[in-house]
């Protein structure tokens, strides 16, 4: 059993609303000097393989669905 | 072939909600259209159930939010049909047969690689995304948009060049963008482009280009003409009782967007 995360982040350029939407709002609270924020997303899967093979599942995932390449990039790593 | 020979393939899944007014609007020009579940292609289903591609001559994917936007809008069910019957689904494209995605279905078809599908039918990986909207929220409200094509797309073929259409837009990712650089020269060297938004007068500043999209593209097809994707819903506007002007001096009995579905009609009947 090998347990992968996925992080699948905005490529360089590409607009996050909701990361700068964010940053208005902790300003607005009171929180000083928060110069940028950035949304990513996370998928933690538990798979039953060896981790080489679990990586380069995750990494098919990604081609085939969990990240467009047009606007993400994405990482897997075992831990 | 007769208008009521042509059978449309409106397809659904959990999430969808517009595939009621895409049949109707198949239906109101004459066409049979019938509301598929996914899982009546790709699952299994009772032998009474089951349906294939192959037996229809128009295949439409309706707005909505299939399998709740999760991933991003239209992945899941990108995936779950390419992983299926997708080699079926390239045939149909190939067969040169028409294919509609109105908003979450113009998602999906960028998600499958159909649009803009600019060196091959069906890519294997995306070449675009449907974005959020530079507003960073859900943007509705009616569009203006004018029919940009030269005479490629079989979804437009009853709408004169130039003709702007009052159709209603609803979606929170509707900006179109590539890696590409030259992404919109390209499109518009095939007669990719089919839908611009336009304002009543200058530029289609916001909000009448609701997302950001480059160049204010509204909607594409592919460079064969037979795949158009679009934003806006002409779907919502068979009648002019949903013309937002309808009591305000718009005359014509039918709505602007049953244009698109006459079109496709005129193209496959003569």
């Amino acid at each position: 059993m090998t347990v992968v995360e996925i992080r699948i982040e905005l490529k360089k350029g590409v607009a996050d609303p909701e990361g700068s939407n964010t940053r208005k709002t902790v300003e607005s609270l009171g929180f000083k000097g928060v110069n940028s924020v950035k949304t990513v997303k996370v998928f933690e899967m538990d798979i039953d393989a060896p981790a080489d093979r679990a990586k380069e599942m995750g990494e098919e995932m990604c081609r085939k669905l969990l990240a467009n390449p047009v606007i993400q990039n994405y990482k897997v790593t075992v831990r | 072939m007769k208008a009521e020979d042509v059978r449309v393939c409106v397809l659904r899944m959990e999430g969808t909600n517009c595939e009621d007014e895409m049949a109707l609007a198949f239906e109101t020009v004459g066409a049979k259209a019938e509301k598929v579940h996914i899982k009546q292609l790709t699952g299994v289903v009772p032998a009474d159930m089951r349906r294939s591609l192959e037996d229809y001559d128009v295949l439409a994917f309706p707005g909505g939010f299939s399998a709740g936007d999760y991933i991003r809008a239209g992945a899941i069910f990108a995936a779950r049909l390419k992983s299926s019957v997708g080699d079926q689904l390239k045939a149909f494209v190939d067969a040169e047969k028409p294919v509609l995605g109105i908003c979450n279905g113009f998602q999906i078809l960028v998600e499958l690689g159909l649009l803009p599908a600019i060196k091959e039918s069906m890519t294997q990986v995306p070449t675009a995304a449907l974005y959020n909207n530079d507003s960073g929220r859900f943007e509705c409200r009616p569009s203006l948009l004018r029919n940009d094509n030269r005479g490629k797309c079989v979804f437009t073929s009853e709408i004169p060049k130039g003709k702007v259409l009052t159709i209603p837009s609803a979606h929170a990712e509707g900006k179109l963008l590539s890696s590409d650089p030259d992404f919109v020269a390209e499109l518009e060297d095939n007669d990719q482009i089919v839908f611009r938004y336009v304002a009543p007068e200058g530029d289609a500043a916001y909000p009448w280009n609701p997302n950001g999209s480059p160049s204010d593209i509204a909607g594409i097809c592919n460079p064969a003409g037979n795949v158009m994707g679009m934003m806006p819903h002409p779907e919502r506007v068979l009648t002019r009782f949903t013309h937002p002007d309808w009591t305000r001096g718009y005359d014509s009995e039918e709505g602007d967007g049953l244009l698109v579905f006459m079109s496709v009609m005129k193209h496959l009947i003569g």
